[in-house]
């Protein structure tokens, strides 16, 4: 890796000079031949396409109509194409530096500790598959539904652990003396005073929602000063008399139930028992209200739609981060790894914090490395494709859309108008040159 | 940057110098657990998309859609090769594992003997406008792949090239040179000159020397070469998805049951599962050439 493109060194000497001048192909035909296959190669699949989809762009789908600079107009009008040429620069903005800044910060992570092989083998293995088969992987983890995705199923864990989604979204009461929506909860209609025991039967709920620690409903002893009741399935295989607690009707655990007062607002709140009942002690006389809060009947969480419209181009990009945070990573610490020691210790010696150290010591030193991934990873943004067209369904695939995905769909992807394509092609060309030219131009400064 | 794995094994040995006393190292090793927490969980948060891939492949297909892949962990009664015996006898998977492999090896040979040749002349061949001629090779891996999709599409369908395995190879091939050009042109000439000059004035000619002195000592590169290659084109989707329709490599086929994923995903799991499971194998035989050269290669 001494060398680069353009400082080439100095031909090494050739044959010694022989009795007579060889003749040109004696001369040069040897290296014809070695040259030979890869300039056919180059010409005919890299050379000829390229001047002739540049040709290609002008003309109309069929390619029989010159038409001037239509296509490019096309693609800087169209729909479609400005949502894809938005979005990759999007991309452009956040995923080099998001994927730059998370292998710095796992390259210094690794130095501190010893066991960094196995860290190192996991982060990197997603490089060596496919980006199409990184999107098959995705595509199962964002998946809506809270039982199938993993995201929405860790995001459904968290939730449930801060506030847990009520089991009884279908509920219903079971009588008329209990009036009310999921929006306010259910009200017992009944104004309650100390010493009143409060009856509360909802029926709608199916048996696998019933939670598992559910016992016989009880209607609990009126309480001196204060005001009790239960909550209870109030349905009875086989019939039974709805707002009456009766053999094998399950009390109903864990439910919020609110004390309000005559406005509606709510005093105090308790939980209820195993068999259904609550107690509200010590309260004052005058007319309540006892209600079932509506986080008992808050649905469950239905799972963020990570494919849907919205959220498309963020997730495909977690995705893509994903993908590439091992090669940040492996370069990073291999440049890490190159700094010398001394310079590091001499700055703490000095006085400086950890913090200085990496800031003003190690970051500056590292700079040509982030650089080198900083840039890399610009190039392939621009050309993302298989990870998009394999993680987006096709219906938000416009929403999803990139350059390069745009190209392929345009001429290959049904509507096959081989002239917009041509157009879109020579378009990522042109954006693909200026990251080379300074990609190049760096390079040889460093050599 | 090849050079750059030695320090970090040269380090890591430095740390465990001994002569230290175990209370220091314990502090140490106390100071530093909150690192290897993070690091484990990030670890964790890593693997589990492809363990969530790998697990769902498992799932009997009356359990896929109802239930979580995390559940075959709790009852691993779920679990099942159904699925990969189901696949396996899939007359259409199979031969699309086949295709790739042929597609992946003979794009893998073919550029490396093509771009071994013309880096040998670039290195050590003398012959006018070289220096330009390697430039030009060079520059042209600016030029994205989407450049030549239409003319070549049009140009496969005159020659009869379209949906054939030499027909992929060889688009392949064509993209894969102007990188392992440079690769290896960079590597070989830093093959001692006496060694050739020694052979030369021995009366070698220049196919002797290029089969008996650079191929040999330019295997490392070429193996690095080699593994980025195959995995390149084993994990390729753009190219065959435009160059194949019957002869398909497996991401291809298996591209074309995504339109009904859900409904689709006892095949699409084990098959996505088996066509990663193949450059995870090689990348972890090869592992140190991979990294060799991924450190080259980021500097392009």
């Amino acid at each position: 890796m001494s060398e680069s493109a353009s400082t080439v060194e100095a031909p090494p000497r050739g044959l010694p000079p022989g009795d007579h001048e060889p003749g040109l192909f004696q001369r040069y035909g040897v290296a014809l031949i070695f040259l030979a296959p890869t300039l056919v190669l180059l010409g005919v699949w890299v050379v000829y396409p390229t001047i002739r989809t540049i040709i290609r762009s002008f003309y109309d789908r069929d390619g029989d109509e010159f038409i001037g600079l239509d296509n490019y107009e096309t693609l800087f009008t169209d729909d479609t194409l400005v949502t894809a040429i938005k979005n990759n620069f999007l991309w452009l903005l956040i995923v080099p530096a998001f994927v730059t800044a998370i292998g710095l910060v796992f390259a210094v992570l690794l130095e501190r500790i010893r066991f960094s092989v196995a860290f190192k083998v996991v982060v990197f293995m997603p490089m060596a598959i496919s980006l199409f088969a990184a999107g098959v992987i995705w595509r199962l983890m964002y998946e809506k539904d809270p039982s199938q995705g993993t995201i929405n199923a860790g995001i459904a864990v968290v939730k449930d652990a801060v506030s847990p989604s009520g089991v009884l979204s279908a509920a219903q009461p079971s009588t008329e003396a209990l009036q009310g929506g999921p929006e306010g909860g259910l009200v017992l209609q009944k104004p309650l005073a100390p010493g009143d025991v409060a009856q509360l039967g909802l029926t709608g709920i199916r048996s696998s929602d019933v939670p598992a620690d559910a016992e016989q409903a009880v209607v609990p002893e009126a309480l001196a000063g204060g005001i009790t009741g239960v909550v209870w399935r109030d349905f009875k295989p086989g019939g039974g008399v709805p707002g009456q607690v009766e053999e094998e009707e399950l009390g109903l655990p864990g439910i919020t139930v609110e004390l309000r007062d005559e406005d509606g607002r709510t005093i105090t709140e308790t939980q209820t028992e195993t068999d259904g009942t609550f107690a509200f002690e010590d309260v004052e006389a005058g007319p309540y209200l006892a209600a079932i809060g509506p986080d008992t009947f808050s649905e469950p969480y239905a799972g963020v739609s990570w494919l849907g419209a919205s959220l498309i181009t963020p997730a495909i990009m977690m995705a893509y981060v994903w993908v590439w945070a091992g090669f940040a990573m492996v370069v990073i610490a291999a440049g890490l790894a190159a700094i010398p020691r001394d310079l590091l210790e001499a700055a703490r010696t000095d006085g400086a914090t950890e913090w200085q150290v990496f800031r003003r010591v190690t970051v500056p030193l590292l700079a040509p490395v982030l650089t080198v991934v900083f840039v890399t990873m610009l190039i392939y943004v621009l050309k993302v494709f298989d990870i998009v067209i394999s993680v987006a369904p096709g219906s938000v695939q416009d929403d999803a859309n990139v350059i390069a995905l745009a190209m392929w769909r345009t001429s290959f992807g049904g509507v096959n108008d081989f002239g917009l394509g041509a157009a879109i092609a020579v378009f990522l060309f042109l954006l693909v040159i200026p990251i080379l030219v300074l990609n190049v131009r760096r390079f040889r400064r460093e050599i | 940057m090849s050079v750059a794995e030695a320090p970090v094994e040269a380090r890591v040995g430095a740390q465990v110098e001994t002569g230290e006393p175990m209370s220091a190292r314990i502090l140490r090793f106390v100071t530093k657990t909150p690192v290897y927490f993070v690091l484990a969980f990030i670890g964790l948060l890593w693997l589990v998309p492809t363990l969530g891939l790998f697990f769902t492949s498992l799932l009997e297909p009356a359990a896929i859609g109802t239930t979580g892949w995390w559940e075959v962990i709790t009852s691993p009664s779920l679990a099942t090769i159904d699925n990969y015996r189901e696949i396996l006898d899939n007359e259409a998977i199979t031969s699309s594992l086949w295709t790739t492999l042929w597609i992946a090896l003979g794009a893998t040979i073919l550029p490396i003997a093509v771009a071994s040749l013309a880096a040998y002349a670039f290195a050590w061949l003398e012959f006018p406008g070289r220096d330009w001629l390697f430039i030009i090779v060079v520059a042209l891996l600016v030029v994205p792949i989407q450049m030549a999709l239409i003319p070549i599409f049009s140009l496969y369908n005159d020659l009869g090239l379209f949906d054939t395995i030499p027909g992929l190879v060889l688009f392949h091939t064509a993209f894969g040179l102007p990188f392992a050009i440079f690769l290896l042109r960079n590597f070989f000439i830093g093959i001692p000159r006496d060694l050739l000059e020694a052979a030369r004035i021995d009366g070698a000619s220049e196919f002797r020397i290029f089969f008996r002195v650079i191929i040999p000592l330019g295997l490392p590169a070429i193996a690095s070469l080699a593994i980025f290659q195959f995995l390149w084109v084993w994990n390729d989707l753009l190219v065959a998805l435009t160059f194949a329709r019957d002869t398909q490599p497996i991401t291809v086929a298996i591209f074309s049951q995504m339109r009904q994923f859900s409904a689709n995903i006892e095949l699409i799991a084990p098959a996505a599962f088996i066509s990663l499971a193949i450059p995870l194998v090689v990348f972890f035989l090869f592992q140190r050439y991979f990294v060799q050269g991924l450190l080259a290669g980021s500097v392009k």
